[in-house]
């Protein structure tokens, strides 16, 4: 079967390529699942998602992606986000401690949005790591 | 000539701590012009995405009315990005490019429109302060590391200031941009209104027929400001990088200045020094001839 060439990128870095047999990322539509052979398409991922991509003979790989664009054509796709972590890379113990923080400043503040938008951020990052939010 | 000695010495002694000074700055600076072209390489898959997710959009979508990508009718004013570094110690690197802000002022006063500048880096913006010229924005203290937060920063600007009725109706960039080790060139580019740059495009793909998520208009809402802070992010680095190599050049040939004065001045120094000995021994073996004669004369 024909493979996905993935490429997951920010402004800063290339954050992780290679080939995978699935990818799953959040638009502001909602949940959209690629494979192989699907039809040219450009996205807007929301703020603080998790992507997955499914690979056949590793585990899956998981990255916490903030904004940004998902492209695909030719089972080319790219994930142009603002920002992107790989769940194996996210610290659990200053991503928790950034959600409480946000998650404090909201009960103080409802209309606070860069702490939702913070609170979003550190979730999706627990998400990517494997933690239950 | 015993003060002449001494006044050698001393200037011996300034340009060797000159010298340590530059050949330390050229060093730091031959490290991170490494360590900023390796950032320049890292942003390139992303800028190369968004180009292509851009070039896509807009060739989908046969009447594009985006705001950002229509040219105004009658433009009024202009807003011009000027990139400078932070530190001097770099030559000519600031010269250079506020010279040729200078002539894209004055090119774009010549088509009537009123210039706004907006200023990265310290050196420029004492540069506009000292001839006491408003700017309508100034950012500093990360010319030579910039994040993309900065981009954002001044793509959020601009871009609000694009959007308004009376604001500004162009934006042009002036950086410098990083050739290679030895060339940097100063370049002006137009961001606003957008002319998107393929950067290897090849006129025969045809791109193909996506989907859009939302929709069209709204990826493009939200593709455009994306686009235009990854190509601010690309001026940031490469003048970032330019001015490393800028520093580096110039810090080079300060030490080797340096050096040949130093060479010189000890030459010089040998010479006065001998000058000094011969005349000492010239003098006793005159003085010792003048007690011989006068003792020969007793006799």
């Amino acid at each position: 079967m024909a493979k996905l060439r993935v490429g997951v990128v920010s402004p800063e870095r290339e954050i992780w390529s290679g080939e995978a047999d699935m990818v799953i990322a959040k638009t502001v539509d909602g949940e959209i699942g690629i494979m192989p052979g699907h039809a040219p398409v450009l996205g807007v991922l929301v703020e603080g998602g998790v992507l997955r991509v499914k690979r056949d003979s590793e585990s899956d790989l998981v990255a916490a992606v903030h904004g940004g664009f998902l492209s695909v054509a030719d089972n080319d796709v790219s994930v142009l986000a603002e920002a992107a972590e790989l769940g194996s890379e996210v610290d659990v113990a200053a991503a928790k401690d950034a959600l409480q923080r946000a998650q404090a400043s909201i009960e103080a503040d409802q209309e606070d949005a860069d702490a939702r938008l913070e609170a979003k951020r550190a979730a999706a990052r627990l998400r990517a790591a494997g933690e239950e939010v | 000539m015993g003060a002449q000695l001494r006044l050698l010495r001393r200037r011996i002694k300034s340009v060797k701590s000159t010298a340590k000074i530059t050949r330390a700055q050229e060093l730091i600076a031959s490290s991170r012009i490494v360590k900023a072209q390796q950032r320049m390489h890292a942003a390139v898959p992303y800028e190369r995405e968004i180009t292509h997710a851009v070039s896509a959009v807009l060739s989908n979508t046969s009447s594009v009315d985006h705001p950002l990508t229509v040219a105004k009718e009658q433009p009024a004013t202009a807003g011009v990005l000027i990139v400078t570094s932070d530190r001097g110690f770099c030559g000519g690197f600031n010269a250079n490019v506020l010279r040729e802000a200078e002539a894209l002022k004055a090119h774009l006063s010549g088509r009537g429109l009123e210039v706004k500048p907006f200023v990265v880096g310290r050196k420029g913006i004492t540069w506009h302060r000292f001839r006491s010229r408003e700017m309508s924005g100034e950012w500093d203290g990360f010319s030579d590391n910039p994040s993309y937060g900065h981009a954002k920063e001044i793509a959020d600007a601009l871009i609000s200031s694009f959007k308004e009725a009376d604001g500004i109706d162009e934006i042009h960039v002036v950086y410098t941009e990083f050739v290679s080790m030895l060339t940097q060139e100063v370049v002006v580019k137009r961001i606003l209104p957008l002319e998107v740059e393929e950067t290897e495009a090849t006129p025969e793909t045809v791109m193909p027929y996506y989907e859009f998520e939302p929709t069209a208009g709204d990826v493009l809402d939200s593709l455009l400001p994306r686009y235009i802070e990854s190509r601010i992010f690309n001026a940031l680095l490469q003048s970032a990088a330019s001015e490393h190599a800028a520093r580096r050049r110039a810090m080079k040939s300060a030490t080797d200045n340096a050096n040949e004065l130093i060479s010189v001045f000890t030459r010089q120094m040998n010479q006065a020094r001998q000058a000094e000995i011969t005349q000492e021994i010239s003098e006793i073996v005159g003085g010792a001839n003048a007690l011989a004669d006068a003792a020969a004369g007793k006799e």
